[in-house]
């Protein structure tokens, strides 16, 4: 996006979606945050409501800016950078979106398990050291998304690795507990669903970073390995 | 006069299994002392679409005119370097000139009909290279009328004048006139720019079609046209081949930033 459109307007309606898109990912990374408080044990009786209202302001926002994006494919006919930015918001917007659904999922299951006191380590340290993790990504993918930063959007790529290991060691803790004690296994069950929604995160904000790599360069990362999204970075 | 690009982006055709119909080789063109094409090199493919694109002045529509020597006309205008049509350089003294725009035929922007009917147009072009029967020529032109699809309007006014036609048929009449002399390689320099929509989607559509027996060079000002209707296309500026690839790759991922800025239109 070095120069401008010889029609200004053009230029006016991508920034709509790209501005929309940024404000989507600041609403999703707020509902984050207050998940995270939920698995912290805030006990917040709003705490619940705020994140449904806003999953519902999200899901709003899908809509706008997917609406936006068709506009603009029938009005401008968008080619090459513009048409690749404009598939791009479609698919990060749908992420967006998905992110809003899971963090909804991990403020209700963690009011759910609340005083529980055998898991309280589980979930107090491992889980909401993942769920930090997967804000770190979610912060990183947007930034590069708005600077546009093909170097931060590969470093993303191996940051989704460490939460799936995160992912893996909470499995591991929990069947330890089930294991133990019968009576642990209803709740550690809700935190393995907290625990897989966190890892869900990070698969969606690695789909943004690749979504990045493709506005930028033009090549369909999306299946590709860390090392060789790295290494198609790095060309010039 | 300083070239811009010292290497244009030429890509090999990759998976396309069609030979080369004309070879344009280090092609330059003057109109007098201007330069109008500077080392121009590329190939048009055999039963392809060739779009070119560029700015008003860039030289596409003086590049098509040089496959069929069209330039020969004006006093002051030359072409250096080669263009081979099948292997032979057309460019050479002794080029007949007649023959070559047989094979090579033309439409132009504005619908040309000549002022006779809608019959006389076709056995116009065609009386000049082929003496065929009464019987043949009346087949030839069904056959003609029938590949501009224009056949089912046309039939039942044959004796009509050409001139009366809508503009979208006095195009596509033109087309059949061009169509008539089976030529093997088909020139349009904007056959669309003066048509509605309805008529232009018939050309385009035609366009399609007929590139399964000709060899098609078109050039357009409107990118969604080139975008749809051919397989490969050239980008240039000011006298120069910028950029020639696959119009996928073309209208996807240019491999020129000059190509990218006037595609998506942040030129000027």
């Amino acid at each position: 996006m070095t120069s401008d459109h010889t029609a200004k307007q053009f230029d006016l309606e991508m920034e709509g979606i790209r501005s929309g898109v940024l404000s989507m990912g600041g609403m999703v990374e707020k509902q984050l945050s207050r998940a995270i408080g939920a698995l912290e044990e805030v006990d917040d009786a709003q705490l619940l409501d705020a994140v449904g209202s806003d999953e519902a302001a999200i899901n709003q926002l899908q809509i706008n800016i997917d609406q936006q994006c068709a506009q603009i494919i029938a009005r401008r006919q968008p080619a090459a950078v513009d048409l690749r930015m404009v598939l791009t918001v479609t698919k990060i917007v749908n992420d967006l979106e998905r992110i809003g659904d899971e963090v909804k999922k991990i403020a209700y299951k963690a009011a759910q398990t609340r005083g529980v006191d055998r898991l309280t380590r589980v979930r107090y340290y491992d889980v909401a050291r993942a769920a930090a993790g997967a804000m770190t990504m979610l912060q990183h993918s947007l930034d590069a998304f708005a600077r546009l930063d093909v170097e931060r959007a590969a470093m993303i790529i191996g940051e989704d690795e460490a939460i799936d290991a995160a992912f893996s060691a909470i499995l591991r803790q929990l069947i330890s507990y089930m294991m133990e004690d019968p009576r642990t296994i209803s709740p550690a069950l809700e935190i393995v669903f907290i625990a897989k929604s966190i890892e869900r995160i990070g698969d969606h904000a690695k789909n943004i970073a690749e979504a990045v790599v493709q506005v930028v360069k033009g090549k369909d990362v999306r299946h590709a390995s860390a090392e060789q999204i790295r290494a198609e970075v790095t060309q010039s | 006069m300083e070239t811009m690009v010292a290497r244009p982006e030429v890509q090999k055709r990759s998976n396309d299994p069609a030979a080369p119909k004309i070879k344009i080789e280090g092609l330059d063109f003057f109109y007098g002392k201007f330069q109008g094409l500077k080392g121009i090199d590329f190939e048009v493919a055999e039963k392809r679409v060739t779009a070119f694109i560029g700015p008003s002045g860039c030289g596409k529509s003086t590049l098509l005119r040089t496959m069929n020597r069209m330039y020969s006309l004006y006093p002051g205008q030359r072409a250096e370097g080669r263009i081979l049509l099948n292997g032979r350089n057309i460019l050479d003294a002794g080029t007949d000139l007649n023959m070559l725009r047989a094979k090579v035929g033309m439409v132009f922007q504005k619908p040309t009909p000549f002022p006779m009917s809608i019959y006389d147009n076709i056995a116009f072009g065609v009386n000049l290279y082929e003496s065929l029967s009464p019987r043949d020529m009346d087949e030839r032109v069904e056959w003609a009328l029938t590949k501009a699809a224009m056949w089912v309007e046309a039939k039942d006014k044959l004796k009509q004048s050409g001139m009366a036609l809508s503009g979208g048929q006095q195009q596509r009449l033109c087309i059949a006139r061009a169509v008539a002399v089976r030529p093997e390689v088909l020139l349009l320099d904007e056959p669309t720019s003066a048509l509605d929509p309805i008529s232009t989607a018939k050309i385009e559509e035609l366009i399609s079609e007929l590139k399964a027996d000709y060899t098609i060079a078109i050039v357009t000002h409107n990118m969604q046209q080139a975008a749809r209707v051919s397989d490969y296309t050239a980008y240039m500026y000011l006298g120069e081949l910028i950029e020639f690839g696959e119009t996928d790759q073309i209208f996807l991922q240019p491999g020129r930033k000059e190509t990218e800025d006037y595609i998506t239109g942040r030129f000027g």
